[in-house]
């Protein structure tokens, strides 16, 4: 299970780079989406993939600890994702904007800030 | 007391949700912005006089002890960081007050303002790495905002680029804090440090070398940097002095942290990398600088090269060359700032960031003049300014430290912005007023000229009294290299 999430992230690594070197602003968009799904799983592949409780222990038991997951993998993805969710519709908005100013879709065309 | 801790955070973040319940009234979010800031100040004071009379002080949010829950750690270089964000939050909602158009106000600037204050200071007293991720996430989106805002062409351009490198640099940030954890299985710093201390491994060297990457980015260090001159000069000159000021400090700072805490097993690979990045930063930013003819562009190449400055301490990783690097950055923060409000002025008086079309201010304005050498000359490190004790430090540092080359690049690259800096004042000031300028347009308001005669100010008064700052700066860094303190006060006893 591991091995297949290591082959997903890193494919999921791969697609985004070769998306971010697009010219496209949309691809470049894309590109970044996948790029935080990458993110995201390969911090729940580090947390360790196997069949287990949820970890839930009842007051004064001991809990084992081979029998539980790790929830703080998941809590972590949970709160990055919501950021990325964010981060990203923020994108969405400033291509939309880009495009009605500029009427460029092409990222070698925004180049009127480095001359 | 944790009170104080906590309100360099909990000031900005209130004020910030008081100015969206005061939308449509933007008189009343001027107000609240500019007291939200005045306060923010006196708090991030008042926590710095605390940490400097009593030491490290910690707080557990949601009293869950560390390392469960998220840590609030206030040292000596975080409260120093945050008294001097304070200082630059204040002199900024000055200026932005007299200078921001009523469009941007009725879109939320102050709002925005604040939460990237609030941002910034949570970046500095975190203790926890994932933590850290969550609050320069909360700064990032507030300066994309900032940095769009208004939606003229060259900031929609610029906000682009600004935005792409910076959500790389999360996803690497991110990517290195999760295989941390499935590392070490800890993801508070000092927690961290224990770990990682008691068994080193080829995993963390990888590990540093992502982190350093991801905050490489955001503090625009070679061969990194490349989205800065794109973007800093495209907003309005508020937002540029803001952001020059603070955001490439805070991944400045999140290298000095991670680099004398967690990342100290093999100096020898990764603090050599840090200074010979040091060097090639201060090379390629003043050289970039020298080529320009634009009053913010050459101003933000010259950020690049001070970077190099700021983490060449931390290469050198001896407790004078960090305690250096530490004044460096407080000298920086206070003198970049100030430049480029000046460069606000001028383009309020003269209509112009070109040097090309500008020229004769001197004679027009002497005070003007007088006021701009003032960061300019400590910017290239001359005394008695507070830049020329900064580098003198990091010089003896070198020396010291048996790294003479790099001593010898500092040395040169501060010559040539000297130089720099004199070809801005020979172009604006010095040469003679262009035959066709239009007359002066209206005269600046006092809310400008106040807040760049009271950084100047204090940055007279930092090279005059140099001794009690740099010994603060010294004992910032006592605590950086011997981090059992830090660790003690974070984990209580439990190593």
């Amino acid at each position: 299970m591991t091995f297949l999430l290591a082959l997903l992230v890193g494919a999921l690594y791969a697609g985004a780079i070769y998306m971010i070197t697009r010219r496209s602003l949309v691809k470049l968009i894309v590109g970044l989406a996948l790029l935080s799904h990458a993110a995201h799983l390969l911090i729940f592949s580090a947390g360790g993939t196997k069949r287990a409780a949820a970890p839930l222990v009842c007051e004064g038991a001991t809990p084992r600890l081979d029998a539980v997951a790790d929830p703080l993998p998941q809590a972590l993805i949970l709160t990055a994702i919501v950021i990325s969710f964010g981060v990203l519709s923020f994108s969405l908005a400033l291509l939309s904007r880009a495009f009605q100013i500029t009427g460029e879709e092409d990222v070698d065309q925004l180049r009127t800030t480095e001359e | 007391m944790t009170v104080r801790v906590v309100l360099p955070i909990l000031i900005p973040l209130a004020v910030a949700t008081a100015c969206l319940l005061a939308w449509r009234w933007r008189r009343l979010q001027r107000v609240l912005a500019l007291t939200g800031a005045g306060g923010h100040l006196a708090a991030s004071l008042w926590l710095l006089e605390e940490v400097s009379a009593r030491g490290i002080q910690v707080v557990q949010v949601g009293n869950w002890p560390a390392p469960f829950g998220i840590t609030l750690v206030a040292d000596l270089l975080a409260a120093m960081m945050v008294a001097v964000t304070g200082l630059i939050g204040a002199a900024v909602a000055v200026y932005s007050a007299a200078t921001v158009d009523p469009r941007r106000e009725a879109f939320g600037y102050y709002l925005l303002l604040h939460i990237l204050l609030a941002g910034v200071s949570g970046s500095f007293l975190t203790g926890d790495l994932f933590n850290l991720y969550v609050w320069f996430e909360v700064m990032l989106i507030a300066s994309f905002v900032l940095m769009a805002l208004g939606g003229e062409r060259g900031q929609i351009e610029g906000a682009f680029k600004y935005v792409t490198i910076n959500l790389l640099s999360s996803a690497l940030f991110l990517a290195a804090v999760g295989l941390l954890y499935g590392s070490t299985g800890a993801l508070n710093m000092a927690h961290l440090a224990v770990h990682l201390r008691d068994t080193p491994s080829g995993l963390s060297t990888v590990l540093a070398m992502l982190l350093l990457a991801a905050f490489g980015i955001k503090a625009a260090v070679f061969p990194l940097f490349f989205w800065l001159p794109a973007s800093y000069h495209t907003p309005p000159t508020a937002v540029a002095a803001l952001f020059a000021g603070l955001l490439t400090k805070v991944g400045v700072y999140a290298l000095i942290r991670v680099f004398t805490l967690i990342f100290v097993q093999q100096p020898a690979l990764t603090h050599q990398l840090i200074l010979v990045l040091a060097g090639l930063t201060m090379v390629t930013g003043v050289l970039g600088a020298v080529a320009q003819d634009d009053f913010r562009r050459i101003l933000s190449f010259h950020i690049i090269s001070q970077i190099g400055y700021m983490i060449m301490g931390l290469g050198l990783f001896t407790p004078l060359a960090v305690a250096a690097s530490v004044f460096y950055v407080v000298h920086h923060m206070i003198v970049k700032t100030n430049l480029f409000l000046i460069s606000g002025l001028v383009h309020r008086l003269s209509g112009s960031y070109d040097l090309k079309s500008l020229g004769g201010l001197y004679s027009a304005r002497p005070l003007l003049g007088v006021l701009f050498l003032v960061p300019a000359l400590s910017l290239a490190g001359l005394p008695p300014l507070s830049g020329f004790f900064a580098k003198l430090f990091l010089v003896k540092a070198g020396l010291a430290g048996g790294s003479g080359w790099i001593v010898a690049v500092a040395l040169v690259v501060s010559l040539l912005t000297l130089l720099s800096m004199m070809k801005i004042w020979g172009e604006v000031f010095w040469k003679s007023g262009p035959a066709n300028a239009p007359e002066s347009t209206a005269p600046a308001p006092l809310g400008m000229w106040l807040p760049a005669v009271l950084l100047a100010l204090i940055t007279l008064a930092i090279g005059a009294a140099v001794g009690p700052v740099f010994e603060l700066a010294a004992r910032a860094a006592e605590q950086l290299m011997f981090p059992d303190t830090y660790i003690q006060a974070v984990l209580g006893g439990k190593t």
